[in-house]
């Protein structure tokens, strides 16, 4: 509520130069303060460091939020390598590699996009947050693909792992003793993953809209630059969980 | 991000006065949709008092239950839902997110020179997500409850009670994004919203003490989220991964739940103890004894508290080397906390010492966190813990740390400051009076679960042998006399809002800085922007202005002198 209540506060004190109006509409007036900038920052440096560290503490609470399954993973991994090095066979690794570049490009392109709205270009960052969000769908659409395929297979978690023969990857041996170990932890971990997937395409929605919108500026970049950090987060821990489910034997 | 200003979410457009109180604005629109950190402290501090009240009322359950061996007034399954949704409401939905989420959200600002956290939609959000796992939480209760205990052992929870776990579960995992929310705000606003001057040396103690405990929050209850998550699909798909019979191991659910819950200790437990180095400073009129000292032990429990999570899991089958040295571990807990008490025992030392309510319940907690603290080297000592674990000295020693620490701090500082947030002051006769009920209705209540304890009552039983009984009656008689005080303080806020004097700007002569801002607070909470030229305990740098205590001649409380 109190978001427009600045213009009454003659003692805060704004720095030279920052005092345009003209990069969106959100109806501050006679504001002492440019428009993007909310009333209690004294500064754009000062919102922008802030939103900053807010967004690396939030990624850090992500990394230990993943850490549990990891941990799982190198748990069970211990206890049962044979069964993971058999269980991890059954993954495909072309196809995997392939969405592991999709998620490599895309963070490339979430790094163009804020390059391009630090220089205040509207039709570059819009482009490239379109990219990054096709990139993302691509790697939903490419995962779905594998998810069906672990399911005809029967390669499913707990209580729901039946393993057909006839749909694992030819001349492998009968998986061992408690596979369905494997396949709680590919599938928790790699849905996990893809929620923070969905949470990103949504974000990256949410953003492009409001540079569509024209609330972005040279000046004011952070609603993109902090976005593009959470999307490097999501495509770092695929970084990890590829190799560590499909490659490791 | 809060970067985006809405015309007309809930918020006045004209401007406002500087000098125009925060509860100005009357409505309900104005509460609900309010960004300011003040309002949304207040909206919090309603919200926790009502999950402290149901949760005081299934303990006073629990100990009537317990008055009499066999059947008293329920039977043994609704005693084990009855003493898990107290263990869940106190620890999830109240003990976590007091200090922080009321205190802290008022004064957290304030106390650095600013207008508002760094992230007031984030913080109104926060706020609503807590509102959303209390409501999941009280669908469970009216749906059965859990009787899982607040701990949701595995495989009990996972294969075995045919109770609510599942919405339980989300509950406390939705309070759990609250409780991060939370967390990442303060780490922001403190980082990047301090007032001129205010560097990190003059930052006051319970400003470190929030500071410390948000880490807490950002490193630790993520590992809850995801443990939530992962009890949940295995309850609901059967993953394996906790299941013996599935290759699984029940006790690394307990590891994963324990490298939260321990750490959520220091959560509970680190906001109290600065809230406890404001009152003893501005109560003994002096700087702190070693300032740099009490700051960095806050931070050192953080740290600590990462380190520990196994002595929960001493007889629960891990290796001798491990529990050896969760055990050296746990006793290095001992040296931050032994600085902190003696720090503020030593600030009292020549001290100006004035034994207003609040500083009686720093008093209380110095007394009693120490009684907690040093119980605890018992438990983490491993042989006396195989006799001790799951009994009520279990019981007793976290009461002491939680109770007898957190809950009497969160009392105390609501004491301390009241009268700046609420523009109210309150009877001190009643205060001290329902001081005198708590402190000696907790101690009945819990020393005598120490000797129930060291005799052998295991927690968590509903019936008992008939030597144990007069122990527990006992207990059960301190719990209404505890009851009683907490009901006299209620009466006597509730007074305080309805007939209490006028608070002056600073009733306790504190040179702190939210003490400088007139009561009640202003919408910016300060009329000019505050410039930091000293310390918030540098009485020997304020001004005699400063440290006024603002009554008016013969203004002053009949009942507010020593």
């Amino acid at each position: 509520m109190s978001s427009e209540a600045a213009t009454a506060d003659a003692t805060t004190e704004v720095p030279e130069g920052h005092d345009d109006h003209g990069h969106d509409e959100h109806g501050h007036n006679d504001h002492a303060h440019p428009s993007y900038l909310a009333h209690h920052f004294d500064t754009p440096q000062q919102q922008f460091d802030a939103a900053k560290v807010g967004m690396w503490a939030f990624l850090v609470q992500e990394l230990l939020f993943f850490s549990g399954i990891f941990v799982a993973y190198g748990i069970f991994r211990s206890w049962y390598p044979e069964m993971f090095s058999a269980a991890a066979h059954q993954l495909d690794r072309p196809i995997g590699a392939g969405n592991t570049i999709v998620l490599l490009v895309s963070s490339l392109t979430a790094a163009l996009a804020v390059r391009e709205a630090q220089l205040g270009r509207k039709a570059g960052t819009s482009r490239y947050l379109l990219l990054t969000i096709l990139c993302a769908l691509i790697f939903l659409g490419v995962k779905s693909y594998e998810y069906n395929h672990k399911f005809q297979a029967g390669l499913l978690p707990g209580h729901f792992y039946h393993p057909h023969l006839h749909h694992l990857v030819e001349g492998s041996p009968a998986l061992p003793e408690n596979a369905h170990i494997f396949y709680s932890i590919y599938f928790m971990a790699t849905g996990i993953h893809a929620i923070h997937i969905l949470v990103g395409i949504g974000v990256l929605t949410w953003i492009w809209r409001r540079n569509e919108r024209g609330d972005f500026s040279k000046e004011y970049y952070a609603g993109v630059d902090i976005a593009a950090l959470y999307w490097h987060l999501v495509d770092l821990v695929w970084i990890y969980l590829f190799p560590l489910l499909y490659l490791i034997d | 991000m809060a970067t985006v200003a809405t015309p007309g979410l809930g918020g006045k457009t004209e401007a406002h006065d500087p000098h125009e109180s925060y509860l100005a604005e009357k409505g309900l629109k104005s509460w609900l949709f309010t960004l300011d950190h003040k309002r949304i402290g207040i909206m919090y501090l309603i919200g926790v008092l009502a999950a402290f009240l149901l949760g005081g009322i299934l303990a006073l359950l629990v100990r009537l239950e317990l008055f009499t061996a066999g059947r008293t007034i329920m039977t043994a399954e609704q005693y084990n839902k009855v003493f898990s949704m107290h263990g869940i409401v106190m620890v999830f939905l109240f003990i976590i997110p007091a200090v922080p989420g009321a205190l802290g959200n008022i004064f957290l600002p304030i106390q650095l020179g600013t207008k508002d956290v760094a992230f007031p939609r984030l913080n109104l959000t926060s706020f609503y997500v807590w509102v959303l796992g209390a409501v999941f939480g009280l669908y469970t209760m009216i749906h059965g409850g859990v009787d899982t205990g607040w701990t949701f052992y595995t495989p009990y929870s996972s294969k075995f009670t045919n109770t609510s776990v599942i919405p339980m579960l989300t509950a406390a995992f939705i309070l759990g994004f609250s409780s991060i929310l939370t967390g990442v705000n303060f780490i922001a606003t403190v980082h990047t919203m301090r007032a001129p001057g205010m560097s990190w040396k003059r930052l006051p103690l319970f400003i470190w003490a929030l500071y410390a405990t948000s880490i807490i929050q950002v490193l630790a209850t993520p590992v809850l989220a995801i443990t939530l998550f992962l009890l949940i699909f295995e309850r609901a798909f059967g993953l394996g991964i906790f299941d013996p019979s599935m290759g699984g191991d029940p006790v690394l659910f307990q590891h994963f739940f324990w490298f939260y819950s321990h750490p959520a200790v220091y959560i509970m437990i680190v906001p109290g103890m600065g809230v406890i180095s404001e009152i003893i400073c501005t109560f003994s009129r002096r700087a702190p004894f070693g300032y740099f000292f009490i700051a960095m032990s806050s931070l050192g429990l953080a740290l600590l508290g990462f380190l520990v999570w196994g002595h929960h899991m001493f007889v629960a089958g891990m290796s001798e080397y491990s529990t050896m040295v969760f055990s050296a571990l746990t006793f290095l807990v001992g040296i931050p906390s032994g600085v902190k008490v003696f720090n503020w025992v030593t600030t009292l030392y020549k001290g100006s010492i004035s034994l207003k309510s609040p500083m009686l319940y720093a008093l209380g907690f110095i007394f009693l966190f120490t009684i907690g603290g040093l119980t605890g080297l018992f438990l983490a000592m491993l042989a006396v813990d195989v006799h001790l674990h799951d009994t009520y000295f279990v019981v007793a020693h976290f009461h002491y740390v939680m109770v007898g620490g957190t809950v009497i701090a969160f009392v105390g500082g609501l004491h301390y400051w009241w009268p700046k947030f609420t523009g109210k002051m309150y009877n001190e006769g009643m205060a001290r009076a329902a001081f005198a009920l708590v402190f000696i209705g907790f101690n009945v209540t819990f020393l005598s679960q120490f000797v129930l304890g060291s005799r052998g009552m295991p927690r968590r039983y509903y019936d008992y042998l008939p030597e144990f009984q007069s122990l527990h009656q006992v207990s059960t008689i301190g719990s209404w006399i505890l009851g009683l005080g907490f009901l006299v303080m209620l009466v006597m806020f509730i007074q305080s809002l309805q007939q209490g004097k006028d608070a002056p700007r600073n009733p306790w002569g504190s040179a702190a800085l939210e003490w400088q801002t007139p009561t009640p607070i202003p919408f910016h909470n300060f009329v000019d922007q505050p410039v930091i030229t000293r310390g918030p305990y540098d009485y020997h740098l304020a001004t005699e202005a400063e440290l006024d205590e603002g009554y008016a001649p013969g203004e002053r409380p009949a009942d507010a002198d020593d």
